[in-house]
């Protein structure tokens, strides 16, 4: 018997059940789903619990509005190289960063070496959840593949408001599973030397986030 | 109740690896109360982190709710266990990614050497895994020359000081910075031999050290906190970002997870990356999450595989009153709550998984007859602190109470075994017989001031004789005092000439 066939004829063994499927709808919702499913905030209220959240974990927030973000992003950048999926909208970058840019996409990606090499990177955002602090990418044209946001030492992401939601089910209703995500609450941190915690280990030790209206 | 004469299936096999004891609870932790500084690490962790969860799980208006809903989810699961298994391979071959079973620890060890082999490589970068940890995999790979890299700071403290990880969630807990920067400046090829111990320093020697491995890895190895049957997605949650390395620069990806972390709905995650976080290290939200399902073209590891691990979970499974042991999500919450492990320490457990969880899961995976574990289910106060901080409350307590019934049923059913009651059978008769009458309990304790003067002049009794030895093992106990409580309580109504006097049911 192949090791599939015996592990699942262990389980019903187990389970006391029949090798045929059960009856019940596969995908059927979530039993007990007594808690919130939204947090009812106001779009004030949501911002102001991302920017509060997100500086507990030690990230540099601000709150720009749209026509200030190329201005907001091209200071965050203090003159470093820098890294940016081909569908980074074209103004979010100031004309003055063309020479320091670098492009990444799938079709043609940067080498690791070339990205260790690169100060920083600039992305958008798929989904923020303000109760945690949480930044989602979910590998969409302007966030890109998921190794520059890694190796570049500085992460400048930009959030648009109207991407922030209040809790962690409401941002999973929004995002699709299947693409590959990655969920950034804070710069990267680890307490694993007597509990005390130090930011920064292998992923950006430095989390920019510009929230625009 | 025993399951051999009724003709019922016999028990799926035993599970093997890194979950059993090599040495008895009581003498191993026995051995560890002399340790000092392991207490006084742990007392400080522990405390730390249980008080961080209280302070987040309290800000959530819902968290009862979600525990309740991440109970009902993985009993659900198990429940669905074929059904959800067989959905999640075909969702993730469907997206490119390839899945293999594993009987037991020596099956899966196999196939990932088998995976490793087949890139050519002879070096793997590893993401925190306890399945990994479970069937020892880095040593099974060392010995056939395969080095693997343990990429988590705490992993590779302890990896570089060829020890074993004390907790689930801070692995080198039982270390403090100067044993850590010790082990750098030994263990850790090109250091700067100025390190200090300061934390900060050390995390950045680390960062140094495997920066060029995670560039250059070809192959990495990682566990998976769930597996959503329904879109063949698997999930890890962390913080330092070797995880997000491992898991999206090589270009080839190997998980190992249990067959019990699977879970219906993409819905789901909703509960357990509320639950989850908060519980293990009392944060909002870990600072990474990496989700993927199957490979993505153009981003992330080409070649990407799974390996569904029973190695005694379908054992643990066929144990109705053990069954939701496998509901854990390895948060630790437990362990951190727990007086005896905060006492004794990760080692004491002897096993992958230690403290309130590993005392009833290992057993349960290796069977409790298998000689080693057979001492785990009792090294527990049983006061209940586990169940009330676990985050799918698994009610550990009673699978302990459970599993010491089966291990006395163990002994009394094996072959030879003495007829006659054990010592404990006894007291605990005696116990009943005197408990249960107001006039010999009072008989029994005119028999106190003999406890007195058995105690030292210290006031405690460091030895018992005979059954009571195991208890004073570990602990002393104080000398009963020289009057009963019910003997001050009758000469308290004789007075009660006073007026001031507590009348009864006016205590409250
Ligand atoms: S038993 Fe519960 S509290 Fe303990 S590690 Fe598992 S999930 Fe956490």
């Amino acid at each position: 018997m192949s090791a599939r066939d015996d592990i699942l004829a262990r389980i019903h063994a187990a389970l006391g059940t029949d090798i045929t499927p059960g009856e019940r709808e596969v995908g059927a919702s979530a039993p007990g789903a007594g808690y919130r499913a939204t947090s009812g905030r106001t779009e004030d209220e949501l911002v102001d619990l991302l920017v509060d959240r997100l500086e507990d974990y030690k990230a540099r927030v601000e709150v720009v509005a749209a026509a200030e973000l190329a201005e907001a992003i091209r200071t965050r950048l203090e003159g470093k190289t820098f890294v940016a999926p081909a569908g980074l909208p074209a103004d979010w970058l100031h004309p003055s960063l063309a020479d320091r840019r670098a492009t990444d996409s799938r079709e043609e990606p940067l080498g690791v070496d070339r990205l260790d090499a690169i100060g920083a990177v600039v992305t958008g955002s798929a989904v923020s959840i303000a109760e945690t602090g949480t930044i989602v990418l979910d590998g969409s044209p302007d966030q890109g593949r998921r190794a520059i946001s890694l190796v570049p030492d500085h992460h400048v992401c930009v959030v648009p408001v109207e991407t922030i939601v209040g809790i962690v089910p409401e941002g999973f209703a929004r995002l699709d599973v299947t693409r590959p995500l990655t969920l950034i609450s804070g710069p990267s941190a680890t307490s694993d030397i007597e509990l005390e915690r130090v930011e920064g280990v292998h992923g950006p030790r430095t989390l920019d986030v510009l929230i625009v209206r | 109740m025993s399951t051999v004469s009724l003709g019922m299936p016999a028990l799926p096999p035993r599970g093997f690896g890194n979950i059993s004891e090599t040495e008895p609870f009581p003498s191993y932790a026995r051995r560890e109360l002399q340790n000092d500084q392991l207490r006084a690490n742990l007392r400080h962790a522990t405390h730390t982190i249980r008080d961080k969860r209280l302070r987040v799980v309290s800000e959530l208006p819902d968290w009862e709710e979600l525990r309740e809903a991440g109970s009902a989810i993985k009993a659900e699961a198990m429940e669905r266990l074929p059904e959800l298994l067989a959905q999640f391979e075909e969702q993730f071959t469907a997206r490119g990614g390839t899945v293999h079973w594993a009987r037991d620890a020596a099956e899966a060890n196999r196939i990932v050497e088998g995976l490793v082999r087949a890139t050519g490589s002879s070096e793997v970068v590893k993401v925190k895994s306890m399945a990994t940890q479970e069937i020892g995999l880095n040593e099974y790979l060392e010995e056939r020359g395969i080095a693997a890299f343990e990429t988590d700071l705490a992993e590779l403290i302890v990896q570089l000081g060829h020890d074993k990880p004390s907790h689930i969630l801070v692995p080198a807990i039982h270390r403090n910075r100067t044993e850590i920067r010790d082990i750098f400046l030994r263990e850790m090829p090109g250091v700067d031999p100025e390190l200090t111990d300061e934390p900060r320093r050390l995390a950045m020697a680390a960062r140094a050290h495997l920066r060029r491995k995670f560039l250059s890895a070809k192959v990495a190895i990682s566990g998976a906190n769930f597996g959503i049957a329904e879109t063949g997605t698997l999930g890890v949650v962390e913080s330092e970002g070797n995880g997000r390395m491992c898991l999206t620069l090589p270009e080839t990806l190997i998980t190992v997870m249990g067959i019990e972390k699977v879970l219906p709905r993409a819905e789901d995650l909703g509960v357990f990356m509320q639950l989850l976080p908060r519980s293990s290290t009392g944060e909002r939200m870990n600072p990474y999450t990496s989700l993927w399902t199957g490979s993505t073209p153009g981003d992330g590891p080409k070649d990407v595989h799974v390996v569904l691990l029973d190695n005694g979970r379908t054992r643990a499974l066929a144990d109705r009153h053990g069954r939701s042991a496998l509901h854990c999500i390895r948060c630790s919450a437990c362990m951190n709550v727990c007086p005896v492990y905060e006492r004794a320490g990760g080692h004491a457990y002897g096993s992958t998984y230690p403290g309130p969880i590993g005392a009833i899961l290992s057993p349960l995976l290796t069977g409790v007859e298998a000689e080693e574990n057979k001492s785990l289910p009792y090294a527990s106060s049983l006061c209940g602190a586990c169940f009330d901080a676990c985050p799918v409350k698994i009610n550990i307590p009673e699978i302990l109470v459970h599993l010491r019934g089966e291990d006395v049923e163990a002994r009394h059913s094996r072959p030879g075994a003495r007829r006659l009651p054990s010592q404990f059978d006894l007291a605990m008769a005696g116990a009943s017989w005197a408990m249960s009458d107001g006039a010999r309990m009072g008989l029994l304790e005119r028999g106190l001031p003999l406890g007195k003067a058995a105690a030292g002049r210290d006031g405690v009794i460091s030895k018992l004789p005979g059954l009571g030895a195991g208890w004073t093992q570990s602990r002393d106990i104080p000398a009963p005092p020289a009057e009963s409580f019910r003997a001050q309580w009758a000469k308290r109504a004789k007075n009660s000439a006073d007026p001031h006097g507590i009348k009864e049911g006016e205590g409250k």
